[in-house]
């Protein structure tokens, strides 16, 4: 029985350091925050940041741990971010209370891409690898161009849509147009802080790390290393990939939220909710290593924060960004980087046992 | 008490037919062989047993109950559990994990309850972490119970396949080819532990092997199978000493 005691609290202990880190950074940043060090360009990255971490740990839960290539992570971000908006927009006379309106937006936002996440779930995990890849980076992109023709507005009769303009909604006089087509969504309070941010990335932490070291996570997991083995054993297949997928879009969809309301106009646009956004997700999964959740928060903040680090760079910016994109590549998945990584640790190793 | 009992199996892959009128009866607590020449169709026995395939003709029944047709985690719950030809371990998980997850069904708590860290998840893990444990240590396997599984020497991962099946409390044991691969050391330490299995555990176990030595040391009846067709079937020892067994096998 000594065994498993060490393991099981080897995992708590990692899981404290993946916790502590961020309130360490949080802590680190709001210091600077205080002290006036910090540009109100990096000021402005900060709710971002905390969306692209929420985004990676979330992601990492599809390709990591269920073992399935998903690229329209950012349709179930979309999904988040519109329906959180919808609401916050509906309900900003009759809830002022900024608290309470934004957690509930919060839960409407991560429920309905969850809602999305099973919908679209439920006949797209019949594919494998690039099958799925390609179907999912589709349902991102339909998602992004439906949001695109739709428009919704209220008065007092109650709530009209349309898909060809607000003309066509037939408003009475003083009717509110809330979703404007491509213009989206304008006029959402900016609920979003730092600290929620924050917050929402230690609840999706705990959500993760927690699913991960359970009955559900192991069976996930079970299922990504041999499904016929799994089924042979009783696992039920179809069940724990959808509630891997539906998880990890409703947690897309908490980073959504977190999007939407940290700017006052929301449009589905390719750069926002395209799959250039799916494929900047996957590259920190990736680059943070397939199924290690710190590794996906180390690599979300530090690719997010590079291209303003390397902004003096000028033209070279991309070329470097480029460079250490791909030099980290090599360093963690290549036989020879895996080498010096060993090699590393055991000089640290060493020097540790030497000390003591 | 006759624990397995199939009639007139047969399942046709377009126009082969693979396995025609098979027929098995197995009684409670007995360790039975099905041998046969390479491409006889002894794992596609398997495979129909466990619902991985769905049979064309026939039907099966375990312990009075009709499992034909239903689907591998229907019959797993009713009583058989497998390992496989080619060892598929969760191999990324660890050696505790891979029994863990065959202990799933039997020791169940919410996906919420998991997350959450409700007191019913401490509970339930420390019973599934004793329960694997006394499996792992019943196959030796105990000191590696924290190994990733595609770490372990081969025999040993044949062990945890088996230590696996046996996690989700089946009535029927089927394994598919257990010696394949070991050496003549490594195979009489595995009669021994299968013979162990089935006192200890008073299993009814299946096997399908190619290593006679293995087969006429540990099985008590014997079927062989030839082109998807019974050819023999009886007392190890007679099945063995059939002529028509002997021509298959080695040709005349």
């Amino acid at each position: 029985m000594k065994t498993k005691t060490r393991s099981l609290s080897k995992t708590t202990r990692s899981n404290l350091i993946t916790y502590g880190m961020v309130v360490a950074a949080y802590i680190i940043v709001e210091i600077f925050l205080r002290a006036g060090m910090v540009s109100s360009l990096l000021e402005g990255l900060l709710v971002p940041l905390c969306m692209y971490v929420i985004l990676a740990v979330s992601l990492n839960l599809t390709v990591g741990i269920s073992g399935e290539l998903s690229l329209g992570h950012a349709g179930f971000m979309c999904v988040g971010a519109f329906a959180s908006a919808f609401f916050s927009r509906c309900m900003e006379t009759a809830i002022p209370a900024a608290g309470i309106r934004f957690t509930l937006a919060i839960l409407i936002g991560t429920v309905c891409a969850a809602l999305f996440g099973i919908l679209i779930g439920i006949p797209v995990l019949r594919l494998k690898g690039d099958y799925l890849a390609i179907v999912t980076l589709a349902f991102g992109e339909i998602i992004k161009n439906v949001v695109n023709v739709v428009y919704l507005g209220r008065d007092s009769r109650g709530f009209h849509v349309s898909t060809k303009d607000s003309i066509s909604l037939g408003l009475e006089q003083g009717g509110d147009v809330i979703i404007k087509g491509p213009q989206g969504i304008t006029g959402t309070p900016k609920d979003s802080t730092f600290l929620i941010g924050v917050i929402l990335i230690l609840v999706t932490l705990f959500i993760v790390l927690n699913l991960i070291n359970s009955r559900t996570g192991r069976a996930v997991m079970a299922i990504r290393d041999n499904r016929i083995a799994a089924e042979s054993v009783g696992i039920n297949v179809t069940k724990y990939k959808l509630l891997a997928f539906s998880v990890s879009a409703a947690l897309a969809g908490t980073a959504g939220v977190l999007y939407a309301h940290n700017l006052s106009t929301l449009q589905a646009q390719p750069k926002n909710f395209g799959y250039n956004m799916s494929i900047t997700i996957l590259v920190f999964v990736v680059l943070g290593g397939i199924g290690n959740i710190r590794g996906s928060v180390i690599a979300a903040v530090v690719l997010t924060l590079l291209p303003e680090l390397l902004r003096s760079l000028n033209d070279y910016r991309m070329l470097i960004y480029a460079v250490i994109l791909i030099a980290t590549m090599i360093f963690t998945s290549s036989p020879g980087g895996q080498a010096i990584q060993e090699r590393i640790k055991l000089f640290f190793k060493h020097r540790k046992t030497k000390e003591a | 008490m006759v624990l397995l009992e199939v009639k007139n199996l047969g399942i046709s892959f377009g126009g082969l037919r693979a396995v025609d009128d098979f027929n098995l009866t197995i009684e409670q607590g007995e360790l039975y062989g099905l041998i046969g020449p390479n491409g006889a169709g002894k794992t596609t026995i398997f495979n129909l047993l466990t619902g991985v395939y769905k049979p064309t003709d026939g039907y099966i029944m375990l312990d009075g109950e009709n499992i034909t047709g239903k689907k591998t985690i229907e019959i797993n719950r009713h009583g058989i559990a497998r390992t496989f030809q080619n060892i598929r371990l969760f191999s990324e998980l660890s050696v505790l994990d891979n029994v863990k997850v065959g202990l799933h069904n039997h020791h169940p708590y919410s996906t919420l309850t998991g997350i959450l860290r409700l007191p019913k998840y401490y509970k339930v893990e420390k019973e599934m972490n004793e329960r694997a444990m006394e499996l792992l240590k019943v196959f030796g396997l105990d000191q590696e119970a924290d190994y990733k599984a595609s770490n372990l020497p081969y025999g040993q991962q044949r062990k945890l396949e088996i230590a696996r099946a046996l996690a989700t409390d089946p009535k029927l044991l089927l394994l598919d080819e257990p010696a394949a691969g070991m050496n003549p050391h490594e195979t009489q330490e595995l009669m021994k532990t299968i013979r162990f299995v089935r006192d200890e555990f008073h299993m009814t176990i299946l096997l399908i092997e190619h290593d006679m030595k293995l087969v006429s040391g540990i099985c008590e009846r014997l079927t062989v199978l030839n082109f998807g067709q019974i050819l023999a079937e009886g007392e190890t020892a007679a099945v063995l000493n059939d002529p028509k067994v002997i021509a298959a096998y080695l040709g005349e």
